[in-house]
């Protein structure tokens, strides 16, 4: 229909042209979320608004920053920090929001575990979400790179270490990959690379993904409740608000997700502006040097379980715990057997195993930051056991659950 | 291929020449993400053997990564005299012989502290330990200090060449 006729309004010009109208409904006014949720379902929000922090503050850096070995770290820590008005609020927000966008991440990903939104036709949301966390942490690490310290150096040579394969000695490959014998010039290049734009590129496509693997499933609800969006969106629109199970995305849901992004900001620019220490690790600030490692080479707080997983194993070992515990979050909506989509607290033993999993992955987290010295590596060892043990029994123990 | 429409032989025809084209543009990125000449030119590094003194530990730099070289004493030797696992480790030069390893504990690869006293290497990251021949004493390393691949060239010291008795060491598993 390419008839064309005199606009009436600015409004109605765009409209003829791009329905802007249908688009409004189809994005916003008529996409259709259950009313039985709780603050935890505004933690998407709060990763959209996350990401365009860092996306906005990485811009800025992104003018100054010099990814030269020679130049890198003064071009961060003297440039950036001292010359560049403000450029110290871009580097703190850009390095506490790539912090934080890890524990909303998380929060995210066990208020799906716990309430089932990854069954039932909302495989392909986990999926991509998981895709998601993957991108973030190369990401994270890429960037982790750039100021060319000595944690970014040493960092860099461990985790590139790990393509070796152990016993594998896949040295070829890891040479490949920093395009030198150890990470120097071209290494810090392609990593600059890869964080300013083929993963950012990534992210930003698999967020597309995650968003339209939303649609036809809906958001999941409190209850596992399997909504009728179309009959109770009927209802909705024939003036019965109260009686439907739906609002719509905006205003109504946007409302209350805009105010716990509003609380979060406020705890994040306390981060920012106050305790900004915690996303600056002391050590990298004393510039990269390949003949001097560190006392102590540890991740950021955020990788600490899975660097725990590997940690108190022999080298093989390890990197095949490591390598499990890397991708088999993904495949959960598979090795949940239960038809169940209701929240843990109605599922039995999921619930033991749910909680005995956030509390796994707490004490990994912990053990991972403690030298690995007498009860502490007794205490990680048993703790990755259990992690292994505890994927191993999900598909016996959902199996053996009852019909709700 | 007969019955197949024109439209269907299109599709087919242009599917060929995009997959020669999407193999070779991958064999390019490939080989973009390679090393470059410059950095494996400076891949070599030539020692002087004669320049060092017995049981003080030197770290050169190969290949960016930290070399040990340490030249054993008279007693040192007798005492390793009867392991032969750290007598094939050493390398003997105009006479005397050295302790030649890449600096990197194998373990992790942090770097281990030689400590003159004892005659031993210790690893602050996770307490490994090595003899004065680099071999391992005390887990995790799983295996002793890797030695570079070397040429002997009369009383230097090619690293970054394999000559003769490097690719013995090789054979033997004395090293990686």
């Amino acid at each position: 229909m390419a008839h064309f006729t005199k606009a009436t309004s600015v409004k109605d010009w765009f409209n003829q042209r791009l329905a802007v109208e249908k688009v409004e409904k189809v994005m916003m006014s008529e996409y259709w979320i259950p009313k039985n949720i709780n603050f935890l379902w505004a933690m998407g929000m709060v990763l959209v608004i996350t990401f365009a922090l860092l996306l906005v503050s990485g811009i800025f850096l992104l003018m100054y920053y010099q990814p030269n070995v020679n130049t890198a770290f003064d071009s961060v820590n003297y440039t950036i920090m001292r010359e560049v008005d403000f450029g110290w609020l871009w580097r703190h927000v850009h390095g506490v929001a790539a912090s934080v966008v890890f524990l909303i991440i998380y929060i995210h990903m066990f208020t799906g575990i716990y309430y089932g939104s990854y069954k039932k036709g909302r495989e392909m949301i986990w999926i991509s979400g998981m895709l998601l966390f993957v991108a973030f942490s190369a990401e994270a690490f890429s960037g982790y790179m750039l100021p060319w310290g000595q944690m970014s150096y040493w960092a860099g040579m461990v985790i590139t270490n790990l393509f070796a394969g152990g016993s594998l000695h896949a040295d070829g490959l890891v040479e490949w990959i920093r395009g030198d014998y150890v990470p120097a010039q071209a290494f810090l290049t392609r990593f600059f690379m890869l964080h300013v734009l083929l993963i950012p590129l990534a992210i930003m496509g698999l967020i597309g993904l995650h968003f339209a693997a939303l649609r036809i499933p809906h958001v999941n609800n409190q209850d596992g409740e399997e909504v009728d969006f179309d009959a109770e969106a009927k209802k909705y629109l024939a003036g019965d608000k109260a009686g439907s199970k739906v609002m719509r995305f905006a205003n109504d849901f946007m409302a209350k997700d805009m105010m716990v992004v509003g609380i979060y900001l406020v705890f994040f620019f306390y981060l920012v502006f106050f305790h900004y220490g915690f996303a600056m690790d002391p050590v990298n600030f004393d510039p990269a040097d390949g003949l001097k490692t560190p006392a102590h080479i540890y991740p950021e707080w955020y990788f600490l379980w899975s660097y725990e997983i590997l940690r108190p194993f022999s080298t093989d070992i390890g990197l095949m715990a490591f390598a499990f515990a890397q991708v088999i979050f993904v495949l959960l909506p598979f090795l949940d057997r239960s038809p169940n989509t209701v929240p843990a607290s109605r599922r039995g033993l999921f619930q033991i195993w749910f909680w005995a999993m956030l509390v796994d992955m707490i004490v990994l987290t912990a053990m991972g930051k403690l030298p690995p010295a007498g009860i502490f590596s007794t205490i990680g060892l048993v703790a990755a056991l259990t992690f292994i043990g505890l994927w191993i029994a999900l598909p016996f123990i959902t199996k053996m659950e009852k019909k709700a | 291929m007969k019955n197949s429409s024109r439209r269907g032989f299109m599709g087919k025809a242009f599917g060929a020449v995009a997959g020669v084209g999407a193999i070779g543009s991958l064999y390019a990125m490939k080989k973009s993400w390679d090393p470059l000449p410059s950095v494996k030119a400076a891949g070599f590094t030539t020692l002087d053997m004669s320049a060092y003194a017995e049981n003080e530990l030197v770290t050169e730099k190969w290949r960016g990564k930290p070399i040990f070289v340490l030249k054993l004493t008279a007693d040192m030797l007798k005492a390793m005299k009867s392991k032969k696992n750290d007598m094939d480790r050493l390398i003997k030069v105009d006479g005397s012989y050295y302790m030649v390893t890449i600096g990197l504990c194998t373990h992790l690869g942090c770097i281990p502290g030689y400590r003159p006293e004892t005659e031993d290497f210790l690893c602050a990251c996770h307490g490994g330990m090595y003899d004065a021949s680099g071999d391992v004493t005390k887990a995790p390393p799983p295996r002793g200090l890797d030695i570079p691949p070397f040429k002997i060239d009369g009383t230097k010291l090619v690293l970054g060449e394999e000559g003769s008795e490097y690719k013995a060491m090789k054979e033997n598993g004395i090293t990686l």
